[in-house]
């Protein structure tokens, strides 16, 4: 398993809450939330995604002031495949935290062995097809 | 050496399971040859909190990505639509949506109705008591009376409509097009001890309820109470024959990566489209030396896939989202050719349900369609539980040039060569995915959605793998006979979709296990002079 250095930990970090900020709206908290991104770190140094080229890339400025479209912009061309692993890795870690599962409305479990419920619907919509002639060609 | 098998079965998959169900009430002796394990339904995604992630991880539909000790590598860089396959008891059928439309009687006659490809050796009718018996063992939920087929009657009700059922059929309904609720291998109710579907919602990443009709639990466990045995970890690397040019048995790795041999009477191939042409090319011999049974030279060729598009409605209203079997409404309006449309032969519209909220937000953020920053919370809940989806799923038609072949560099852990794919989407299909793309938006925005995405063609979409050792009477022309019976090998079975004459616009498994049985069927009616 690969590992952070600080620098680089704090930096993705900081990119991590540009990207998915906490919202007092929606009652969330950040991608850099300390549970949510030590679980993406994890994530990332598991999966062995060489980071440095993408780290290298980002500037000071681009943690704090640049527009995030931009410094997306220019993560994306510098390391590509970096970058679809990193936005993956954070939106994995981030969706299944209890919190933001709760503030969706959803309860933070497993789907087995509850299961969800889906609604019957009326089956009456069907009746216009039951009408139609047979629509298959014979042979 | 190995004890004599009378019939050895390579694979154990959908086919597989039905053929070895079918023939063991002949008492013969009947192995079973499977690379990977009996799946394990307490491990499947759907038990745990990170069911998301495990379903693009270790339960990736990708042989791929997932790398399990099971899989061999798939060399498709040639291809814009990547295989995808689970190799495991269960075979496809354990991570497949469930999905279980037959063939139409058209299908079947394809040149003489349209004048491409070529007809089935076969048809409906000869197919129809198959299709009821597999449907039996498999356990189909749905509903009688569909104008676009001749008459059929599932054993459950069907799935439930939910949100997403209830605003489609508005949307077809408004414009007067056909839809249906699916065939599906999903129980509804009890049904022959699977219990009724509790609607986790992740069907293609194996069903730990145990409602869905993969054939782990349906036929293998029948197959084996009859006496059948189910090898696991036994990977086939060559059919062997004598000098009279019958098959002697199989060559596999076991286990530990041991070379064995075990002798039979009769050789059944079932490893699927990709994985049966590439033992059979791997099975060099003096008779053979362009692969087994490949006097016609097309074993491998004429490699068929489903091209598909995938098209996302985002409606204003909640949908179903991640809840509930994802494949439960098809549209058939567009299924038969109608020369007006630019094109031959037609597709199926698949309802799809929505995704959680992991797959919402990777899907979404590596299509740019969900900001980031500040606005990212506002555009996901915009979208999340607010899906509804339609699959455009094209027939393909048979181009020689579209081949499984050996790769000259890449292998397996036991070092049998990977197959590589060589294919390109034809001109027709191409004609038919830009058509269906089309109708699917006007589907989609009829039903309410205020916005529609999507994909052309949807590159992981190699679920269905046909036609690489087609079927016919002229041996010059097709690799097995009108009963699956090798041309030139006369001991050799083939009955998975390498055998496909064309591919319809359908999921193929049900017609897959039809066959199998028929093929089953004709080898037992023929066992006093099988091989003459």
């Amino acid at each position: 398993m690969k590992h952070l250095t600080p620098s680089e930990y704090e930096a993705l970090r900081r990119l991590a809450g540009r990207m998915i900020p906490s919202s007092e709206r929606y009652g969330v908290p950040g991608a850099d939330d300390p549970a949510i991104f030590e679980r993406i770190a994890t994530t990332l140094c598991e999966r062995e995604v060489p980071l440095s080229g993408l780290l290298s890339a980002m500037s000071p400025g681009d943690l704090e002031e640049a527009a995030l479209d931009e410094v997306a912009s220019a993560l994306g061309a510098a390391d590509p495949d970096a970058y679809r692993a990193v936005l993956t890795a954070l939106a994995q870690c981030y969706y299944r935290d209890d919190r933001v599962m709760r503030a969706l409305g959803m309860e933070p479990r497993p789907p087995f062995p509850g299961g969800f419920e889906v609604a019957e619907g009326d089956w009456s919509v069907l009746e216009q097809v039951r009408r139609r002639p047979s629509l298959w060609r014979p042979v | 050496m190995m004890e004599r098998a009378d019939v050895v079965i390579v694979g154990g998959g959908a086919s597989a399971a039905a053929a070895a169900w079918s023939l063991a009430d002949t008492r013969m002796r009947i192995v079973c040859l499977e690379q990977g394990d009996w799946p394990e339904p307490e491990r499947f995604p759907t038990t745990g909190r990170d069911w998301e992630v495990r379903q693009h991880t270790e339960f990736s539909t990708s042989p791929n990505q997932r790398r399990a000790a099971a899989d061999y590598p798939i060399n498709d860089d040639e291809s814009p639509i990547k295989i995808i396959n689970y190799n495991g008891v269960g075979g496809g059928t354990v991570l497949f949506g469930a999905h279980f439309p037959r063939f139409h009687p058209s299908d079947f006659r394809v040149r003489s109705l349209d004048g491409v490809a070529d007809d089935w050796p076969l048809d409906y009718a000869t197919l129809q008591p198959f299709y009821e018996e597999n449907d039996r063992m498999m356990g189909i939920s749905g509903l009688a009376g569909d104008p676009a087929y001749p008459p059929k009657q599932p054993q459950m009700p069907p799935l439930p409509l939910g949100r997403s059922g209830m605003a489609l059929a508005k949307g077809f309904n408004a414009l007067g097009w056909h839809w249906w609720p699916s065939d599906s291998a999903i129980a509804t109710q009890e049904y022959e001890g699977r219990p009724a579907c509790i609607n986790l919602g992740l069907c293609t990443a194996g069903c730990a309820q145990g409602a869905k009709g993969s054939v782990d639990v349906t036929y293998w466990p029948a197959a084996v109470r009859a006496g059948v045995e189910v090898r696991t970890r036994c990977r086939v690397s060559q059919v062997l024959v004598n000098d009279e040019g019958f098959a002697t048995g199989v060559l596999y790795f076991d286990a530990d990566g041991i070379e064995q041999f075990q002798p039979a009477e009769v050789v059944i191939m079932a490893a699927n489209g990709v994985g049966t042409p590439r033992i059979m090319l791997n099975s060099v011999s003096r008779l053979f030396p362009q692969g087994l049974a490949n006097s016609s030279g097309l074993v491998g060729r004429n490699l068929m896939f489903h091209p598909c598009a995938y098209m996302v409605g985002i409606f204003d209203d909640e949908q179903d989202g991640y809840r509930g079997p994802h494949n439960w409404f098809a549209s058939q309006e567009f299924y038969e050719t109608d020369a007006s449309r630019g094109f031959v032969r037609g597709y199926t519209l698949e309802g799809n349900r929505g995704s959680g909220p992991v797959r919402t937000a990777v899907d979404g953020m590596l299509a740019g369609a969900l900001p980031l920053g500040e606005a990212h919370h506002e555009a996901f809940r915009r979208q999340f539980n607010r899906t509804t989806s339609l699959l455009v799923i094209c027939e393909d038609l048979p181009e020689e040039h579209n081949r499984v072949t050996l790769d000259p560099d890449l292998t397996d852990s036991n070092g049998i060569p990977a197959p590589k794919i060589d294919y390109t989407i034809s001109e027709n299909s191409w004609r038919m995915l830009e058509h269906g793309r089309d109708r699917a938006i006007e589907a989609l925005r009829a039903a309410g959605a205020v916005d529609v995405k999507g994909m052309v063609p949807i590159a992981p979409g190699g679920w269905h793998l046909m036609g690489t050792a087609r079927m016919g009477a002229d041996p010059e022309r097709s690799v097995v006979n009108e009963w699956g019976r090798s041309h030139d090998v006369k001991n050799l079975f083939i009955i998975d979709g390498s055998i496909f004459v064309t591919s319809a616009g359908v999921n193929p498994t049900p017609t897959i296990q039809a066959l199998a049985l028929y093929i089953a069927d004709q080898m037992k009616q023929r066992l006093a002079n099988l091989f003459d």
